[in-house]
């Protein structure tokens, strides 16, 4: 199953890039544009696209501007004890639990990964 | 945005490009690279406005241009809120200053009338011509109006709104229930799946029901049903029970639900058991994707639009993603919820692709809450996969709410449906 879902990956990628012929990487963009792209961390995509469904809860990077909590600023340590807890119906919840049996360990750790990555990013700058 | 190379060459190099070679493999050709990549946008709704504000999040270097007619967007959730007197318009509109003053999205308020998926470009009413190097076309539903013999969209203007996309349809409604004699019954006729939002005509009729109680006690609501169950069924029913016992009369498909015909002049339904004459008669016809994904050849028989699961491209026309209500996206319902977590996982795959990069596998979520009355939430949510048979949900995640929630979770739902909703169009619009 997974090697199909893998060639999916590729044909999606090849017949997407070949039809249309506009998505060519280019270094010339790349380096005239130093400065929005400077902004862009290279990071793991699966953690990502995992992670941007949390937002349509918790707020955009996890800042939540109504009642449902936000979680920007915790540590991928908080984020992957509170997922865990929530799978394992140790930690109460309404909704919660039901989402996070929806993900495996790994991908409980890349999700808390990519929130914890967030905030570190930008408390460095 | 003028290519020099034809496309023969460009798909060669995007083949290397893809295949991992390095950069070096352009050569001389490099200046031609130097135009920035722009995607456009069709629709600025929970789908439309998604991609747009994730594209240029992701990847400022994209230039994104969102066309939609309104300049406010009136959301289909919460409307319901609206008809039962527990919202105002204002709250559930949102307007695209935000995405286009700090997120960089060049917003054209305007309609388009025409995609040519050969030249990449897109016609808009008011005539001018907008390039495109990919495409993402969100335009939610259309009605499949001559499909009820005796309504149309003038009825559905005048006398029996359908109130299945916000906006004036939904103060037509609401003025029709303020307006309505105490005693007079309000009809909801529901539409066959699919269709957008499934378990909205059962939330309208809870609020709608709640309003009534308060405000016209001798009226009731009656659900004329083209289906023989529906979304939250279990839950509902015992909320009904509970809240609003002898005031929702639900009629299944088989049991004289199913719909006719419509008179206007007499304010009657017509069903196999016979006539329903109703005060205030809410059609929500059988549906379609929107007139532009039909018009522009996206659709398949079935008046939907097929699409690959990864990155959301048209199984039918290259270089144009389909997503939101319009598209069949395997077990994920046709909800606003859905429609953005498409837009996000479509704009990563988007910002992948024009990296040269392979998108990531998507992960989809979807969480409809539902009022049952102000003070009383349930919820369906479900996290989804794909696999070698599609999108499908992930088994033991997600679900309901259980049918034994005490009072204080359901409350707990019901704040959170507002806290959800306060974030998710900060998430979109904001």
């Amino acid at each position: 199953m997974v090697k199909k879902i893998t060639s999916l990956l590729s044909v999606g990628l090849i017949s997407a890039g070949a039809l249309t012929g506009c998505d060519t990487p280019s270094s010339d963009t790349r380096d005239s544009e130093k400065q929005s792209t400077a902004q862009i961390v290279e990071v793991d995509p699966r953690g990502e696209i995992l992670a941007l469904s949390c937002a349509s809860c918790h707020g955009t990077d996890g800042k939540s501007v109504g009642i449902l909590p936000g979680f920007y600023g915790k540590s991928a340590t908080y984020l992957k004890t509170a997922l865990m807890d929530f799978k394992n119906d140790e930690r109460y919840s309404t909704v919660m639990g039901r989402h996070a049996k929806g993900y495996s360990d790994e991908e409980i750790e890349l999700i808390a990964e990519y929130f914890g990555s967030l905030s570190q990013q930008n408390s460095s700058k | 945005m003028s290519q020099k190379f034809t496309r023969r060459d460009f798909n060669k190099l995007f083949i290397a490009g893809a295949a991992g070679s390095t950069l070096g493999v352009f050569g001389g050709k490099k200046a031609a690279f130097a135009n920035q990549k722009h995607v456009v946008v069709i629709g600025g709704g929970f789908g439309g406005a998604s991609t747009a504000k994730y594209i240029r999040k992701l990847d400022p270097s994209i230039s994104v241009t969102l066309i939609e007619p309104a300049t406010t967007f009136y959301t289909c959730p919460f409307s319901n809120w609206v008809m039962g007197g527990l919202k105002e318009m204002k709250d559930i509109g949102h307007t695209f200053e935000v995405l286009q003053n700090k997120h960089g999205v060049d917003v054209i308020h305007d309609e388009v009338v025409e995609i040519d998926a050969v030249n990449h470009s897109v016609t808009l009413e008011g005539g001018d011509e907008v390039k495109y190097d990919r495409l993402v076309v969100s335009p939610g539903i259309d009605f499949k109006f001559d499909a009820i013999e005796g309504y149309s969209e003038d009825v559905a203007n005048s006398s029996m709104p359908h109130a299945y996309k916000a906006g004036p349809q939904t103060e037509l409604l609401t003025k029709q229930l303020q307006e309505m004699q105490d005693g007079e019954n309000v009809i909801i006729c529901a539409p066959g799946n699919p269709f957008r939002c499934p378990p909205g005509p059962y939330e309208r009729a809870s609020l709608i029901a709640n309003y009534l109680k308060k405000n016209k006690p001798n009226s009731k609501v009656i659900i004329l049903d083209a289906k023989e169950k529906f979304s939250k069924q279990g839950l509902f029913t015992k909320g009904w029970e509970r809240l609003y016992s002898g005031i929702i009369e639900w009629r299944a498909g088989s049991a004289g639900g199913k719909v006719l015909s419509v008179d206007p002049a007499t304010m009657t339904v017509q069903t196999a058991s016979g006539p329903v004459k109703g005060g205030v008669i809410n059609v929500i016809p059988p549906q379609s994707a929107g007139k532009i994904a039909i018009d522009a050849g996206l659709a398949d028989e079935t008046g939907w639009c097929p699409v690959n699961p990864i990155t959301f491209e048209s199984a039918i026309q290259p270089g144009i993603h389909v997503i939101g209500d319009a598209a069949i996206a395997g077990a994920m319902p046709k909800s606003g919820f859905a429609a953005s977590s498409q837009g996000k996982v479509t704009a990563a795959s988007i910002v992948r692709l024009m990296q040269g990069k392979v998108p990531a596998p998507p992960s989809l979520v979807n969480t409809c809450y539902s009022l049952v009355g102000p003070g009383y939430g349930i919820s369906v949510a479900a996290v989804y996969k794909l696999t070698s048979d599609g999108i499908v949900s992930i088994k033991g995640a997600g679900g309901l709410t259980p049918m034994d929630a005490d009072d204080d979770q359901l409350s707990e739902e019901a704040t959170y449906a507002r806290g959800w909703y306060n974030n998710i169009a900060q998430d979109i619009w904001g």
